[in-house]
């Protein structure tokens, strides 16, 4: 065997190996789910069972911490979108001077360890409480509205990304031809750039939910008495002993892989477009100066 | 001012401040300013707070390193070595993880083709999106005692009894390891891919050997990826929260443990904040090292 094809087999096995690495744990984590003991474990196999699903919906505690993720992740789309939309059109406008500082501001709660914002906006919002000597039932208090805000603050930053990506390719002569006609400013967002952003618009709403739903960090700090799946998940894990946790990761990755999936391909198809406007692009500029470099002849 | 305010209408303009004054104002710099301050107060009831006893203290601080004025210890040894192990641990991780993910970032931005590289990236992105908790529970089922590994190696002969790889922390660098591939693998993804394939070829044809063409030509290329990569992987490993909760030994902590008790069953609020700055500082000079160590702008890293 020669030297090269013997490298190129080793290199083989190392992909296989880091992608078997990779999906090894959740293809025995889905395996656990389907097995017939009393335990989450994969060996011995004891036969295929599907009793464990339906034990998921009967937990009360469980099926709660569901509806306060969903209502969280709701509340998270509806305060970051608007935040990091504002934020990627205040970058395109802001000075050139004050954008390093500005962008080294709003990443920075995206490089910040996730506990170290549930901790700020707990402490922060406790002590507004205090200061305006709000009910113990007020917002101020809130486990929900307490980690609808600290994941607010990191995932505005990813929303804000998401923007900034497709803003880069905004025509600002539309708007202003727009102005020229007597439109307004309120229309030109409404009637132009709104729709101009639709497909960043959704993917940020996915981002957005899809990170709110499973952020643990943040909103152990933050949600106090209340829960969330993730919460009531880390506790249940932590005693670790019921199979129908393993089932329960499978829907729960059944429903995330089908949205990140989704997400993924139109993000793609975003991509493709605007290479394929880049070279449309650079076509006609070549064109354009074609002419003018060859001297008539 | 007004060239904003021109170019933008009042409304949106009112909307663009509003927003952004309240997520840099309201939601990143007020509260991260008030628990620095916080962390140098007492723990005091709230009907005392803002009262003469509310005044700056050291105490917080001053715990962390010397432990409590009552103890027979003249330093803290327990958190002190908590905190130096979540320190050494996390870089451990973030070597490893950089030897494992080197050699696939450089196949699919310099060696894979297309479609090929695409789908690569594909999976690569996949089970990054599965919920961090249950990936840590996956590595559960994988390395418990009665788990996957230990069966199979048992049941091969290799071991005569299973290994306590929970309590080896086995599982939790396994974990930490891989919950944070993908946020090695882009960075030094982006950064080789730019990387002009020519340059490559003008050194191997020049007689370099593999491992001088990836120490003189793509590693000094891609120090951007590679310091981003590591201060990602570094930091999110020092904060990590979960995976130290599932897969961590009874006997061996995560400083943000420590952390979280003093929030939970502690009670010491003003401590826990003072323990949050710390482990902060600590990521702040890691970056701050890194940026020497490669010559890197922040810029760079935050990409």
């Amino acid at each position: 065997m020669s030297a090269r094809s013997l490298t190129r087999l080793m290199v083989a096995f190392y992909i296989l190996l880091f992608f078997g690495f990779l999906f090894a744990p959740l293809i025995m984590m889905g395996a656990a789910a389907f097995n017939d003991v009393n335990f989450p474990q994969v060996v011995p196999w004891e036969g295929f069972t599907l009793r464990w699903f339906p034990a998921l919906f009967s937990d009360a505690l469980m099926m709660e911490g569901f509806r306060n993720s969903i209502w969280i992740g709701i509340g998270v789309v509806c305060l970051s979108v608007p935040i990091g939309l504002a934020a990627a059109i205040v970058m395109t406008q802001v000075h050139r001077k004050l954008q390093a500082i500005y962008y080294t501001v709003v990443v920075s709660p995206v490089l910040m360890p996730g506990v170290i914002l549930g901790i700020s906006t707990l402490v922060f919002w406790d002590r507004l409480g205090t200061v305006m000597d709000a009910d113990y039932e007020s917002f101020y208090y809130s486990g929900m509205f307490l980690t609808i805000v600290g994941q607010s603050t990191f995932i505005s930053a990813y929303t804000m990304l998401v923007f900034l990506a497709r803003l880069q390719r905004f025509d600002r002569t539309q708007e202003e031809a727009a102005l020229d006609l007597g439109a307004t400013h309120v229309q030109v967002f409404w009637k132009i750039l709104v729709p101009f952003l639709r497909p960043a618009i959704f993917s940020a709403m996915g981002l957005a939910f899809l990170t709110s739903f499973e952020n643990y960090n943040t909103t152990v700090f933050t949600i106090q008495a209340e829960s969330t799946l993730t919460t009531v998940l880390a506790g249940k894990v932590r005693m670790g002993t019921q199979p129908d946790l393993a089932a329960l990761a499978v829907l729960i990755i059944g429903v995330t892989l089908v949205g990140a999936i989704a997400i993924e391909v139109a993000q793609r198809r975003e991509q493709r477009r605007s290479y394929a406007a880049q070279a449309a692009a650079a076509r006609a500029e070549r064109a354009a100066r074609a002419p003018a470099a060859q001297p008539a002849q | 001012m007004t060239g904003f305010f021109q170019r933008n209408g009042l409304v949106i303009s009112a909307y663009l401040i509003g927003a952004v004054t309240l997520w840099v104002a309201v939601m990143i710099v007020l509260p991260q300013l008030y628990m620095l301050d916080f962390s140098f107060r007492h723990n005091l009831p709230p009907a005392k707070i803002g009262g003469p006893e509310d005044v700056y203290t050291l105490d917080n601080y001053r715990y962390l390193v010397f432990g409590s004025p009552t103890s027979p210890d003249p330093f803290n040894y327990l958190h002190l070595q908590v905190f130096l192990r979540t320190i050494i641990a996390s870089v451990f991780v973030t070597l490893l993880n950089f030897a494992l993910c080197y050699p696939i970032a450089y196949y699919i931005a310099q060696v894979a083709r297309g479609g090929y590289a695409r789908s690569m990236i594909l999976l690569l992105i996949l089970p990054f999106w599965v919920n961090e908790i249950l990936r840590a529970f996956a590595f559960r089922i994988l390395f418990g005692t009665s788990g996957v590994i230990n069966t199979w190696l048992v049941a091969l002969g290799i071991l005569d009894q299973p290994i306590d790889f929970m309590r080896a922390d086995v599982a939790l660098y396994a974990g930490l390891t891989y919950a944070y591939i993908l946020l090695m693998v882009f960075p030094l993804y982006n950064a080789i891919e730019s990387l002009d394939h020519n340059q490559i070829e003008a050194a191997r044809d020049l007689g370099s050997p593999w491992w001088r063409i990836h120490w003189r030509v793509v590693m000094p290329h891609a120090k951007p990826g590679i310091a981003s990569g590591c201060t990602l992987v570094f930091m999110l490993s020092a904060g990590a929260l979960a995976a130290p909760e599932i897969l961590g030994g009874p006997s061996s902590l995560w400083f943000t443990q420590i952390i979280y008790r003093w929030f939970n069953t502690g009670g010491n609020w003003p401590q826990g904040a003072a323990y949050a700055i710390v482990l902060l500082l600590a990521c702040i000079v890691f970056v701050l090292a890194v940026m020497r160590v490669f010559k890197v702008s922040l810029g760079e890293i935050a990409r």
